[in-house]
């Protein structure tokens, strides 16, 4: 949020630092005093939790690539020398390996709460622009990582996702066949891809840093939404980020360390799938090729089309329709707190994504099949459909005046709560 | 909040028999059920039996050795801690009892020598072609990891192990094959070498198939699993820590956002 600096140099190196660059201003401004809506709920704590699995994944990663060997006949043996002959190897595998998971699980929460909440609308949309792209960077970067431990499901993981560019065929005949061997360093998934995989693997990454960096700059210029969704009116709508979000955002990010610690040290591979313990092997295909549990709504929306280009289409449409939410939601009001119709259909949609993630799970026949395709449709249809048209039919429930008014309610909004107590009931009503 | 919650509620409500009729529609795809067993090393606090994980060597070493190898283990792994924990005269002896192929030598020959720790188990068959040529062209495949190498892991090797069953009726087995109940499709190349007796136990266990399976199901998880007790002991600590750490964190919170009552109270004064 654009506000009065209030940063006083205090000392003299400060005063020389400042004039030259002023890095504490900087901190002091936008993460000490920024002010943050006071009304923030726990689905706000997930940009932090976001922001320390990034954090985990490259400090993690960094450390696993130096015992990793991206070759066709080393990769698979060098990740169980690491599991086996490297001081806490173990731990390190398994924390990047989880930590993907959990990396999901966090930003699909996160992207959720921006969707319930209205956070996409003016003037959030480059925020949200660059949610998505970030979105689109950490599914490009799980999937060269997933194949980098060589075995089954990482080869023919990577050969199926490799192969839906040889769909462009249908488009230019010869074009994707030609982008396929280009991407594959040859005639068929083999060493070269493995080792363009892993080069890739460790320099996205930082490229989704540097996004996260945009990310951060384009909150801090219109500040945050809330629950309520209404614009910070006075001061006493805010409180300093610091204290009162660290120590908050500290809390969810201990919670779910403890979710994620859980994972790590009594069931690692149960997020995984057995068939990546057996070397990858070109000439024997798994019975069902399944790709990680985070994407599989995405591979059941890409087998629900009959036809292979219309397919991978809808797969980038199936993300890349997220850039395009802050245009087609016509709604006046951000937070679907106020919104009694478009409520439902939220929810139906958070349903389909969990219903299209089991789908994924299933091989593509019967009912699976038919099923994948009410709800891929579905998925489609909410946004195409759902929010231009909801957002213009539906009477919002009224809003309230402020957002201190929403946590201390009407009357108290203006005055103080009698007693903390009569606060708390308040806020366990709202 | 609350009606939003009973929104997805009755969203679900409506998904629900929807995916129950598509899972039974594709049932008959799924390999056999697996019935879990009990082990010792179950989370949170499991940990290897050690004389069960020495039997299960002793069975793999007699029985399964004959064809399948276990490339990545070396027999210095049988004494280290959280294993089968053999003293270290115990793993010289395991290691010299086989020839391992070394060089070359200063005239440029290979050469064969007693085994030491630091080797890597020996492999029944020199290469992919020479174990097909042997089994009658099926693969045994590699055990090292095999225990999480499959769905059910341990459970499903025991299911495995015990699952030889005589040929339904109206079942067509293949030449060369068995009839096994855990396998997926039921036909399987390896024959049931394991049967009540085969392997001597020393330690006063009964020497039944059943024992047998159970105990070389462990040593294939210690093999596939080695710093799972590490595992264990380190993730109750960080659990401790992280509970109490969020228990101090939540109070802090509570604390630190008393302040606003305070800071609301004056603004209205």
């Amino acid at each position: 949020m654009a506000h009065p600096s209030s940063y006083q140099p205090k000392s003299g190196f400060e005063r020389w630092l400042d004039a030259r660059l002023p890095l504490p201003r900087l901190m002091h401004d936008q993460f000490m005093v920024f002010p943050t809506p006071r009304n923030l709920n726990y689905w706000w704590t997930f940009g932090g939790i976001l922001t320390f699995m990034l954090a985990v994944q490259i400090v993690t990663g960094v450390v696993l690539a130096m015992h990793y060997i991206p070759s066709e006949d080393h990769a698979f043996e060098s990740v169980e020398k690491i599991m086996r002959d490297v001081n806490w190897g173990w731990l390190l595998r398994y924390t990047h390996a989880v930590g993907a998971s959990m990396f999901f699980l966090a930003v699909y929460i996160h992207t959720l709460r921006g969707l319930y909440y209205g956070s996409y609308k003016a003037p959030r949309e480059v925020l949200w622009i660059l949610g998505v792209l970030i979105l689109f960077l950490m599914i490009a970067t799980a999937f060269m990582g997933y194949s980098l431990p060589w075995g089954q499901m990482s080869f023919w993981a990577v050969t199926v996702i490799t192969n839906l560019f040889s769909s462009l065929d249908m488009v230019v005949p010869g074009l994707g066949t030609k982008i396929v061997e280009w991407i594959w360093g040859g005639f068929s998934v083999g060493g070269p891809t493995l080792n363009r995989l892993y080069a890739l693997h460790y320099l996205l990454p930082f490229v989704i840093a540097g996004v996260v960096v945009l990310h951060i700059w384009a909150l801090h210029m219109p500040g945050n939404n809330n629950p309520t969704g209404i614009d910070v009116k006075t001061a006493k709508d805010t409180v300093p980020f610091h204290p009162y979000y660290t120590i908050k955002d500290g809390f969810a990010l201990v919670v779910f360390a403890m979710l994620f610690a859980g994972f790590v040290f009594y069931a690692p591979n149960f997020l995984g799938h057995p068939d990546n313990y057996i070397p990858a092997n070109p000439l024997q295909t798994p019975p069902h090729i399944v790709p990680e549990w985070y994407f599989l709504p995405f591979y059941a929306i890409l087998r629900a089309i009959p036809n292979k280009l219309l397919g991978v289409i809808a797969l980038v449409a199936s993300i890349g329709i997220l850039f395009f939410v802050p245009w087609l939601d016509t709604s006046k009001v951000r937070s679907t707190r106020y919104r009694p119709v478009y409520k439902w259909f939220f929810w139906a949609f958070v349903a389909t994504c969990i219903a299209l993630g089991y789908l994924g799970s299933q091989p593509p026949e019967g009912m699976y099949l038919v099923f994948g395709r009410i709800f891929t449709a579905y998925y489609f249809a909410f946004f195409l459909l759902v929010m231009p048209i909801v957002g213009k039919l539906e009477r919002p429930r009224p809003l309230p005046g402020s957002i201190t008014e929403s946590v201390l309610g009407r009357e108290r909004g203006r005055d103080a709560p009698k007693s903390a107590r009569a606060k708390r009931l308040r806020e366990e009503v709202a | 909040m609350k009606r939003s919650c009973c929104a997805a509620f009755v969203a679900l409500l409506v998904l629900l028999p929807g995916l129950a009729l598509a899972q039974g529609d594709a049932g008959g795809n799924h390999g056999p059920t697996i019935a879990p067993q009990e082990w010792s090393f179950a989370p949170p606090f499991g940990s290897y039996d050690n004389a069960q994980l020495k039997r299960g060597f002793e069975v793999y070493r007699r029985v399964c050795s004959g064809c399948h190898s276990m490339r990545l283990l070396s027999y210095r792994n049988l004494g280290e801690p959280g294993g089968p924990e053999f003293s270290q005269k115990a793993v010289e002896t395991i290691a010299s009892q086989v020839q391992i192929a070394d060089g070359p030598n200063d005239k440029g020959e290979m050469y064969l020598r007693p085994g030491r720790p630091s080797d890597r188990f020996r492999s029944p068959f020199a290469n992919e072609q020479q174990a097909r040529a042997s089994n009658n062209g099926a693969l045994p495949p590699d055990l090292s990891v095999m225990a999480k190498a499959r769905p059910g892991g341990p459970d499903y090797i025991y299911a495995l192990l015990t699952g030889y069953k005589p040929v339904p009726e109206g079942f067509q087995l293949a030449p060369g094959m068995h009839y096994n109940t855990a396998f997926p499709g039921h036909q399987i190349a390896m024959p049931p070498l394991l049967q009540d007796g085969a392997v001597k136990y020393t330690d006063g266990t009964e020497p039944t198939l059943d024992n047998y399976a159970r105990d070389v199901a462990a040593f294939l998880m210690w093999a596939a699993e080695p710093k799972l007790e590490e595992r264990h002991k380190v993730g109750t600590r960080v659990m401790i820590f992280l509970l109490v750490f969020a228990v101090i964190m939540y109070l802090a919170k509570r604390s630190v956002w008393s302040r606003l009552h305070h800071r609301d109270a004056s603004h209205a004064a």
